[in-house]
């Protein structure tokens, strides 16, 4: 009788719709530092209530497969979210979001086998959650791949590349056409008769994860945020449109919110590079050879070394000090160093902030999730344009394996690539350490006017090994 | 009809995702990501009704790789969520 009661559709439906405020809420509450971890909680009840409602479901006749991939997947996903380092966080990132994109294509293609009749809006649904859904997974997997470094991180462009990528979406508009409309042209025109729906879902997922490919191998190094960002929103709308398929609102809701979410992300990215979405999806930025670069030449002077024991000496004298981290501070894991030396420099009675641009690194939040590891406050954290006004009032900046971002081309340059991007104006303060291992320019291959100016002082050598180098001559 | 629901369902959501999220500070840009990242496991919902249907075996099969991802999606981006903001505290 309660079982009954329970398997109500009105009563599966309601669920659906305390799934969706709960996830509404929970993500309302995920953008603000105080209610974050509670908004994440409440979010996962809702998900939690989604779940066991559907298992209620009428249509559902055998479990024992539901509960193999559900243990199975959850399991995984457990050991991988709990062993993981905060530094593998941005391929962690992608490959989730990868996962969400191929699970939302085989729900829509399962469905295909699932249907007795032919639907036109079914059809359509299905044909766009293929695309979307393939898209987001095998570019979430190259994205994994140059995050984790199995592939080369920077950007691979070949002639023809957007001709190519503009073909494959022909060809997949074509192809949807058919899948929908069930007129096949290969077969009026040439007599196939082997083409049905089955191949056409075949050929359609073959060619959005060749898309997907496409689209994400021109990306490299500092636009890694960016194509991370838009592959979370890609993985909603890809939910939204399986969501579509099953002619399921909880899907919708939840599928267009993290959709949406991820588009403000994207923005926020473009936006702090002076960007736009369509120049860094085809841009293929950090291709630009370092030689043809016109920052090249004319910046040139005499860099100025400077040894721990005299930064030392300049670090104890300072009464304001901005650090400013970059990828290098990831890449030799400096955080917990960092913020020893910065307790260290408050100890001495020196104000310590650390600027952040919303580019550094390689996703979007990457440095502050490292400095939240190594236990540095989020309210000591600054971003750029808090941070640029008083610049002249900073006695040292402090800048660790951080290069585009600080570029002060950016405003100085006007045929620099990057001119016009906002960045945090560090030749500004009185003086500049640079944490560098060598010369070498950053992942844009453009070189760095900063490392010339009269205040700077280049500190060569692994990040960490000098801060830490710093550190023992504070406490000794 | 139905079609119509679901595309006016579709349009509010996107509206109110805006709405919702116009305003983030960059502390959180990524557990802003990775746990929206898990709200799109939604489509497990999907996967587990296929799954356990009575249609054909490929269905299934399908149905249940589905179930798999979208749960590794899920249960991996919530905690990787929490994980990261048990470590955003002011001090």
């Amino acid at each position: 009788m309660i079982l009954e009661a329970l398997q109500n559709n009105t009563f599966i439906n309601l669920s659906y719709i305390l799934a969706s405020v709960l996830f509404i809420f929970g993500l309302k509450m995920l953008s603000s530092p105080d209610t974050a971890q509670r908004g994440n909680f409440v979010s996962s009840l809702g998900m939690l209530l989604a779940v066991v409602v559907t298992l209620l479901s009428k249509e559902i006749v055998s479990f024992q497969f539901i509960l193999i991939g559900l243990i199975g997947g959850g399991a995984v996903g457990a050991i991988a979210a709990l062993r993981i380092k905060m530094t593998s966080m941005p391929e962690l990132v992608a490959l989730l979001n990868g996962f969400g994109g191929a699970s939302s294509l085989l729900v829509a293609s399962a469905e295909l086998f699932a249907l007795t009749t032919s639907n036109l809006v079914a059809m359509i649904a299905i044909g766009i959650a293929t695309i979307i859904g393939g898209v987001t997974f095998s570019g979430s997997l190259i994205a994994f791949g140059k995050l984790s470094e199995i592939m080369p991180g920077k950007p691979y462009l070949f002639i023809g590349q957007k001709i190519l990528t503009g073909l494959i979406i022909l060809l997949l508009l074509l192809l949807l056409f058919q899948f929908c409309s069930g007129i096949f042209f290969a077969e009026i025109l040439f007599g196939f008769d082997w083409i049905n729906e089955q191949y056409a879902l075949i050929l359609l997922i073959s060619l959005s994860l060749l898309l997907g490919i496409l689209l994400a191998i021109p990306i490299g190094g500092a636009d890694m945020p960016v194509i991370i960002a838009l592959l979370n929103s890609y993985s909603g709308l890809a939910a939204c449109a399986a969501g579509f398929v099953i002619g399921n609102n909880v899907l919708i809701v939840a599928g267009s919110l993290v959709g949406a979410s991820g588009l403000i992300l994207t923005n926020i990215m473009c936006k702090a590079m002076n960007r736009s979405l369509l120049n860094v999806l085809f841009g293929g930025f950090g291709a630009i050879d370092s030689s043809s670069s016109s920052g090249e030449g004319k910046v040139q002077g005499d860099v100025k070394p400077i040894n721990i024991g005299d930064s030392y000496l300049v670090l104890e004298a300072a009464s304001t000090v901005l650090i400013v981290p970059g990828y290098g501070m990831a890449v030799s894991q400096a955080q917990h160093s960092v913020r020893e030396l910065g307790e260290l420099l408050q100890d001495n009675g020196c104000e310590v902030k650390y600027a952040i641009h919303p580019v550094a690194g390689r996703m979007p939040g990457h440095m502050n999730v490292l400095l939240a590891e190594a236990n540095v406050s989020y309210d000591v954290l600054v971003e750029p344009q808090d941070v640029n006004p008083i610049m002249d009032t900073i006695d040292v900046c402090i800048v660790i394996g951080a290069n585009d971002v600080v570029n002060p081309d950016a405003r100085e340059d006007e045929s620099s690539p990057i001119y016009g991007m906002p960045v945090i104006e560090v030749d500004r303060a009185k003086t500049v350490f640079v944490l560098k291992r060598s010369m070498a320019s950053g992942f844009a291959g453009i070189q760095n006017s900063l490392f010339f100016k009269q205040n700077t002082r280049m500190l060569f050598g692994d990040a960490k090994e000098s801060v830490s180098g710093l550190v023992s001559e504070f406490k000794s | 009809m139905e079609m119509m629901l679901l595309l006016f369902v579709l349009v509010l959501s996107i509206f109110l995702g805006f709405e919702l999220i116009n305003k983030v500070p960059s502390t959180l840009h990524t557990p802003l990501m990775s746990g929206a990242n898990a709200i799109s496991g939604i489509t497990l919902v999907g996967a587990i009704l296929s799954s356990g249907s009575d249609s054909s075996s490929i269905t299934i099969v399908l149905g249940t790789v589905a179930v798999f991802l979208a749960s590794l999606n899920v249960v991996g981006g919530y905690l990787v969520t929490n994980r990261m903001l048990r470590m955003f505290k002011k001090k």
